[in-house]
């Protein structure tokens, strides 16, 4: 066989990519191990940094499932966030019937997930381009309402789940050690959907959506039903994103429909399209991100703020610049900044965070 | 008279008032090479998107190989051996070109639905895939991104995978389209080597190329075939040199 | 009988009104191909330009006359420094760029006009009932709101079908190469065209004003519905979009107005209460899974 050598084989395995990959998923994973380390530090409070992160495991499990259909399917998903719903009602309402064990919570929350990804799979891929945009977020308004209506589960106020799930006593779900358990099985889980996510894309599966992404009639014309392949994508991201809903609701310990609006699937978006669309661990860059500017931002304008205030007081006088809060009071409209960045990001850094590393990577 | 391989009966299709392909009827034979001419408009495009299922007729039937196809979608008709190239080339831009022919492989084996071994890794799609590149003459741009072939290239790879499916019938829409002189030579040559192997139904406007291939010609005008027979039976026909050569001196 | 024809009233009201939302986005939508998450928003600028313009001026109507211009600056002002550029890009970075578009209109305001919520008091003629027959009263202020979107809706109709800048705007929507060739200066009608759509989202907004409270995130929700009408309708087609309005105005306004009675025959008051105006909402959302799965196009759609 002439020239089968792929190019892969010709570069170096260890790429500023796959480091960085390593890094942040070593220091995701350990976290639980050094954050008293930080505390004692007096950088950050153990338990505020493990609930944060935690959150930021389940959301980027959730953008890698969405990441599937969006990145590598092309499939623009509006209603993604309809399954952290369905995942997170299923427990909800498991538990406040009395069905705590997490061994009947959670396959059916992925269950009914998947089965409601199959049936709105079904009807929206027929349709194309912003039509289908439209469909699937008709479908998750469609969702959202169903639970505001939901009057014995607390309609729109939501209803709160008194125990976690209960996983025969293997996690523990109450006491101090439950933040450190659950943090260590969300991160499992998000290793595991990681794996499965790479291996499915470069399966026989995979290379199907991503040609179909890329020209979806030249692989009807190559003999590929198409339609079936991205069926079967969507309801393996709507199982996945379900699964995420379920952690979710453990984490918040509370449901609502507000985990369905239609903003929480433009959350996802944001996510995957920031973290990189169609690679793997974009998604978990694209959840970090986005969750710690969410919670840090505000602060990291408050001390630009500050300086600005010195800075302008120094140059101009006390009076003028007016009093320090009134500058620090400008952090709380911080939603202003994010939405510059995400604008920011569209227009220049397309390819998302991981792609920027592969260009770091490159120069 | 042999059974036709592909038959066409009284095949209709309109676009509002516009009848693009009017009561058409056309037989391919087993190992011919059957060229369709015509002038702009006259409807060859729409036919092929006919055959190959990407359009629905309004009336008429398409019968391949004894089986009636009409309403066939377009997956299933390759599988059944009826494989199609584009005229404007549509390849898979983002995947390499061993990629692309690896995938007309892939769909030629059966269903996709496996979802763990790494595809790329796979020596039951990479070496046919690397024997389909040889074909055609693409080996040493097994690793060129599609979008990275210069357009020649392009046009060849996108006869590699139509050829990947094995096709008993291939249908080439245009595939000289946009092609300088030396690549037309090189594409002719391919096509001639394919001559005799694979039956085929060629649309071309490059008129030099369709005489030296085909074993029979049909010329569409308008919709309808106003003529159909063997090179010199075409060259010579009166109608025909009216309608379309008339002013092309073939 | 009298309940039935104040409703049905009622639902031309607000299908009317999500008219005007509508036929901003699908004309953005149709001719410029550009998905805006922002429009919501430049409804909601509407109802606090309005709502700021009443308190200078003491009167509502010179507040809402003010607020059709300021609407019309911020569109083109908007459409100038981000819009333009999103063009030529994919749906996808258009959800991206208005949704973060979005974000920054409701801190923006937040800001400007602090978090609480606003009321705009109606002057006295507006504010009382008016008798369409001896014993049919109806809200006088709601009745206006009728007649001025059944105006612009006219008015709509005659600028895309008879003038020479809607001959424009239609051959923009089918093909932009030769609206460029015709010597048109394709840039100015775009921004013209974002232009007047901030007009009409602003016009519903403020006229949505007095009938609803002015918050922060007004727009979000309704703009949803104002996606769900111009997709029902068929993107680009006015005449899609207001008949699908009429249909969502009437189901929204019908389906709160009888729903809980029907529902109580079978559920507690409270469960009822709750249920009636998710369920209407639903069959919004459900008409428009249906109607796409008949016409994937919607009802007068030509484009995919």
């Amino acid at each position: 066989m002439p020239a089968v050598t792929s190019l892969g084989l010709l570069r170096p395995i260890m790429t500023w990519r796959v480091a960085v990959a390593i890094v942040v998923l070593a220091l995701l994973g350990l976290l639980p191990w050094y954050a008293p380390w930080l505390e004692t530090a007096g950088i950050i409070n153990q338990r505020f940094a493990l609930t944060v992160m935690t959150r930021v495991l389940i959301l980027a499990i959730a953008a890698c499932s969405l990441n599937l259909i969006l990145g590598y399917g092309g499939m623009v998903s509006f209603g993604h966030a309809v399954y952290i719903g369905l995942g997170g009602y299923t427990v909800g309402i498991l538990a406040h019937h009395g069905l705590g064990s997490g061994f009947v919570q959670f396959p059916l929350a992925i269950l009914l997930s998947a089965l409601f990804a199959l049936a709105i799979g079904a009807l929206s891929l027929r349709t194309r381009g912003v039509y289908f945009i439209m469909i699937t977020l008709a479908f998750a308004q469609l969702l959202y309402f169903v639970g505001v209506g939901l009057e014995p589960y607390g309609a729109d106020d939501g209803l709160t789940i008194n125990r976690r799930s209960d996983f025969a006593g293997l996690i523990p779900d109450r006491g101090p050690d439950k933040f450190v358990a659950f943090y260590v099985l969300s991160f499992a889980v998000l290793v595991l959907v990681l794996g499965l996510v790479h291996r499915l894309v470069n399966s026989r599966f995979g290379m199907v959506l991503r040609g179909a992404r890329s020209n979806d009639l030249r692989m009807q014309a190559l003999g590929f039903p198409t339609f079936r392949y991205r069926l079967a994508a969507f309801v393996i991201a709507g199982a996945i994103c379900g699964l995420a809903g379920a952690l979710l609701a453990n984490h918040t310990e509370f449901i609502s429909p507000a985990m369905m609006h239609w903003t929480r699937s433009g959350d996802l978006i944001v996510m995957v399209v920031l973290g990189g669309m169609g690679s793997v661990l974009g998604p978990v860059y694209g959840a970090l991100a986005f969750l710690l500017l969410e919670e840090f931002l505000p602060g990291l304008l408050r001390l630009v703020l500050g300086w600005l205030h010195d800075g302008t007081a120094a140059v101009i006088g006390r009076g003028p610049a007016g009093a320090l809060d009134d500058w620090l009071r400008l952090a709380e409209y911080w939603q202003i900044a994010l939405g510059a960045i995400l604008i920011a990001v569209v227009l220049h850094a397309r390819g998302g965070i991981d792609s920027l590393l592969g260009r770091a990577g490159r120069g | 008279m042999a059974e036709a391989l592909l038959q066409i009966d009284s095949l209709v299709k309109r676009f509002g008032g516009l009848v693009a392909t009017d009561s058409l009827s056309l037989d391919v034979q087993p190992g011919e090479v059957h060229a369709l001419i015509g002038p702009n408009g006259a409807g060859k495009t729409t036919l092929i998107a006919q055959l190959s299922g990407f359009l629905k007729p309004d009336s008429g039937r398409v019968i391949f190989d004894r089986q009636d196809i009409t309403g066939l979608p377009a997956a299933a008709r390759v599988r059944l051996g009826l494989a199609r190239s584009f005229q404007i080339t549509s390849v898979l831009r983002d995947f390499s070109a061993l990629d692309n022919v690896a995938l007309a492989e892939q769909a030629r084996q059966g269903h996709s639905f496996r979802f763990w071994r790494p595809a790329r890794r796979d020596p039951a799609l990479r070496n046919p895939g690397m024997l389909a590149l040889e074909e055609v003459g693409l080996a040493d741009r097994a690793d060129t991104p599609a979008a990275s072939l210069s357009h020649g290239e392009q046009r060849q790879l996108e006869v590699a995978m139509a050829l990947g499916s094995d096709p008993r019938l291939l249908l080439l829409d245009e595939p000289m389209a946009g092609m300088g002189p030396e690549e037309s030579v090189s594409m002719v040559a391919l096509l001639r080597r394919l001559r005799g192997k694979r039956t085929m139904l060629l649309i071309e406007h490059d008129m030099d190329a369709v005489f030296a291939l085909a074993d029979r010609i049909t010329v569409l005008v308008y919709g309808r075939a106003i003529a159909t027979g063997t090179p010199a039976e075409i060259r010579a026909n009166r109608e025909v040199r009216t309608a379309y050569l008339g002013d092309t001196e073939v | 009988m009298t309940l039935l024809i104040e409703q049905t009233l009622n639902g031309v009201q607000l299908g009317l009104l999500m008219f005007l939302l509508a036929a901003g986005l699908t004309l953005v939508f149709g001719i410029m191909d550009l998905v805006n998450l922002a429009h919501g928003s430049l409804y909601m600028f509407g109802a606090y330009f309005c709502a700021t313009f009443t308190g200078w001026t003491d009167s509502f109507v010179l507040g809402a006359l003010l607020a059709l211009p300021a609407s019309l600056l911020l569109g083109v002002f908007v459409e100038i420094l981000v819009v333009r550029r999103l063009y030529r890009r994919d749906h996808l970075d258009h959800v991206l760029a208005t949704f973060g578009l979005l974000l920054i209109a409701n801190d923006l305001v937040r800001l400007v006009w602090g978090p609480d919520g606003r009321r705009i008091p109606l002057p006295a003629w507006l504010n009382q009932p008016i008798f369409l027959t001896p014993d049919l009263p109806y809200p006088t202020y709601r009745f206006a709101v009728i007649l001025v979107g059944a105006a612009v809706a006219l008015f709509l109709y005659w600028l895309v079908a008879r003038t020479r800048t809607g001959m424009w705007i239609r051959a923009g929507a089918s093909n932009r190469t030769m609206i460029g060739a015709l010597g048109v200066n394709i840039e100015a009608l775009f921004t013209l065209v974002f232009g007047i759509g901030a007009v009409l989202a602003g016009l519903a907004g403020l006229m949505a004003a007095p009938i609803v409270t002015v918050s922060i995130g007004m727009g979000d929700n309704i703009l949803i519905l104002a996606f769900v009408i111009i997709v029902i309708g068929g993107i680009g087609s006015i005449k899609g979009a207001f008949i699908a309005a009429m249909i969502v105005g009437m189901i929204d306004t019908l389906g709160r107005a009888m729903l809980p009675d029907l529902l109580k025959s079978f559920l507690s008051v409270a469960a009822a209460n709750t249920a009636a105006p998710a369920l209407s909402s639903m069959m919004i959302y459900l008409l428009m899974a249906g109607v796409l799965v008949w016409r994937p196009t919607g009802l007068f759609g030509a484009r995919g």
